[in-house]
């Protein structure tokens, strides 16, 4: 039984929830093959030989894997499909964009962002905003999953996996990438950061927000999040959100400043080991899964938590 | 141009599901349904590009139980021309299913562009319209913040883990949307009455020919671990004392 995990990657660099797919697929159990798809990919496929459980690391290197769009991925991997019994992506929109097309082609159902591992055809995932967790059995012959990073840790790198290189498949050219524009932080990944500061439209303003919750994140070593309401309202990038259709977080500490505490944000967050609550509304929601609570006024409470950690 | 938007008949996102004590879902009986809110988003984007001149007609499609023509007539009330609602009775559609369902609608009714919402909030899926583009063999642009037709080409912004990209890809295509592509309008009271005058077809799944039985069985549904309410702190220094000493995390 061989399992085939795409590598969601830089072509420099891994990005860290191709770490944690990996550890998924051990749980699953049986051989572990990694493929690489990029332009000038070495770099990432050399880390990718590096990750415990790995038998084989894939590379296709081709200028059309450039820009990591569905329509060639896809073309590659199902031309590299056969002998896979189960083909993992992580939950990122890396891989849900890529998934289902992948799962489609094959003709199975794909399964998404599992949290648990109960035998090689049985996985536990959340629904209903993480409101309810369901069991699924898979009748299929090919498992398309994607993985959600939080519920899994990231294996160590002490392997010295074989790297094999596959040939390109053409490029279909249905799709050209013109521009990206990836918001530059020094500060540590959401998804991977163990203390996140987040904030909400109770900051009133994206000037509030820089100006409150900036000192507090350098001071701890924090990365910024935020919800969805202060992402509609423009205080900060769309990639600060945290939620049911954001990003799904798990640091050792989330603090959740001026955030009322809807359900869909709360599926975002509430895997958190320790959540504190800054809130000037007493019945907020977000106090009901706070371990620790404040009310207050944000304006007054933050700087003096700034000035109380240092 | 004619624009297929699929959309589906879900829990309303304020409602706050219970799980059934015998562990077999999630329940229903009673509880609000409304349309999936990205497909709401869907459907105003199609409706826009009819407005602005670039599409001809907006056409509504619901895979599920007969209750989902509510969710089609919602549709027609924000601006759809019309209605299919594909009647599957009581059987559990997956997303795959779905995504042959509209494949077959899509080879009779020759869109240019299907927009569906990136994901509904029941099963959380995010697989319909990537399913769907695979099967047509059609690109796709996903997670859309921004869509531009023009010249047989669609421009689309997407929301992406560390920001925003833009993909241009041919028509046909499908778009799935995220939630800031457009804030969907009320639908008044007028054209809610319009709407019911709109045509809607019903279709089976056999007609189309496509088999729906379901890949994936639910063995259990449970209760996540509930996480209790800590304590109050009465202030920063509190705060700070509890984080450093008792939850160790700072």
């Amino acid at each position: 039984m061989t399992i085939l995990v795409i590598a969601e990657h830089d072509h420099q660099q891994l990005k860290a929830a191709t770490l944690n797919t990996v550890a998924a697929a051990a749980k699953i159990g049986g051989d572990i093959h990694v493929l690489v798809a990029g332009s000038g990919c070495q770099a990432a496929a050399q880390e990718a030989a590096t990750l415990n459980g790995v038998s084989l690391v894939k590379v296709a290197d081709a200028a059309h894997y450039q820009s990591q769009t569905a329509e060639n991925l896809t073309a590659l991997i199902i031309a590299n499909a056969a002998g896979y019994r189960h083909i993992l992506a992580p939950a990122t929109t890396f891989g849900k964009n890529l998934a289902p097309r992948i799962a489609a082609l094959l003709d199975v159902a794909q399964i998404s962002e599992i949290t648990g591992v109960d035998s090689p055809d049985t996985f536990v995932r959340p629904i209903y905003a993480g409101n309810a967790l369901a069991t699924v059995k898979s009748a299929d012959a090919v498992k398309v999953i994607t993985v959600r990073s939080t519920a899994f840790d990231t294996v160590n790198r002490e392997n010295g996996a074989k790297i094999e290189s596959i040939a390109a498949a053409n490029d279909t050219a249905q799709s050209t990438l013109t521009h990206r524009e990836l918001t530059k932080s020094e500060r540590p990944e959401l998804g991977a950061a163990k203390i996140i500061v987040s904030g909400g439209r109770g900051l009133g303003s994206g000037e509030n927000y820089h100006t409150l919750l900036e000192p507090l994140a350098d001071k701890l070593g924090a990365a910024l999040g935020a919800s969805r309401a202060a992402v509609d309202a423009g205080f900060v990038p769309n990639d600060y959100q945290v939620g049911q259709t954001g990003k799904i977080v798990a640091p050792q500490l989330y603090i959740a400043v001026g955030i009322s505490g809807a359900i869909q944000h709360l599926a975002g967050m509430k895997e958190s080991k320790v959540i504190v609550a800054i809130n000037k509304d007493p019945d907020a929601p977000i106090f009901q899964v706070a371990d620790y609570g404040l009310v207050g006024d944000l304006f007054e409470v933050v700087p003096q938590l700034v000035g109380a950690v240092g | 141009m004619k624009i297929l938007v699929p959309v589906k008949r879900v829990v309303d996102y304020n409602v706050k599901v219970r799980v059934k004590a015998d562990g077999t879902g999630v329940d229903l009986a009673n509880v609000k349904m409304s349309m999936n809110p990205f497909d709401e988003i869907a459907i105003e984007e199609a409706v826009r590009l009819k407005e602005a001149g670039i599409a001809s007609e907006v056409i509504a499609v619901s895979c599920g139980v007969a209750a989902c023509q509510e969710t089609l007539r919602t549709a027609m009330a924000i601006g759809a021309d019309r209605g299919i609602l594909v009647d599957c009775g009581d059987t559990e559609i997956q997303p795959l299913a779905v995504a042959k369902l509209l494949k077959a609608l899509c080879d009779k009714e020759q869109p240019q562009l299907v927009i569906c919402g990136k994901q509904a909030i029941d099963d959380d899926a995010n697989q319909t319209g990537q399913m769907l583009a695979a099967l047509q063999a059609w690109p796709q642009a996903t997670f859309a913040s921004k869509v531009v037709i023009a010249g047989g080409k669609a421009t689309v912004t997407r929301e992406i883990d560390g920001g925003l990209e833009t993909l241009e890809i041919s028509l046909p295509a499908v778009v799935s949307t995220d939630l800031r592509l457009n804030e969907p309008r009320y639908a008044t009271l007028p054209n809610i009455m319009k709407a019911k005058k709109k045509p809607l077809d019903t279709v089976k799944p056999a007609d189309l020919g496509i088999d729906v039985t379901p890949r994936l069985t639910t063995l259990k549904v449970a209760e996540p671990a509930k996480r209790s309410a800590g304590i109050r702190v009465a202030d920063v220094a509190e705060l700070v004392n509890k984080l450093k000493n008792e939850a160790k995390v700072i």
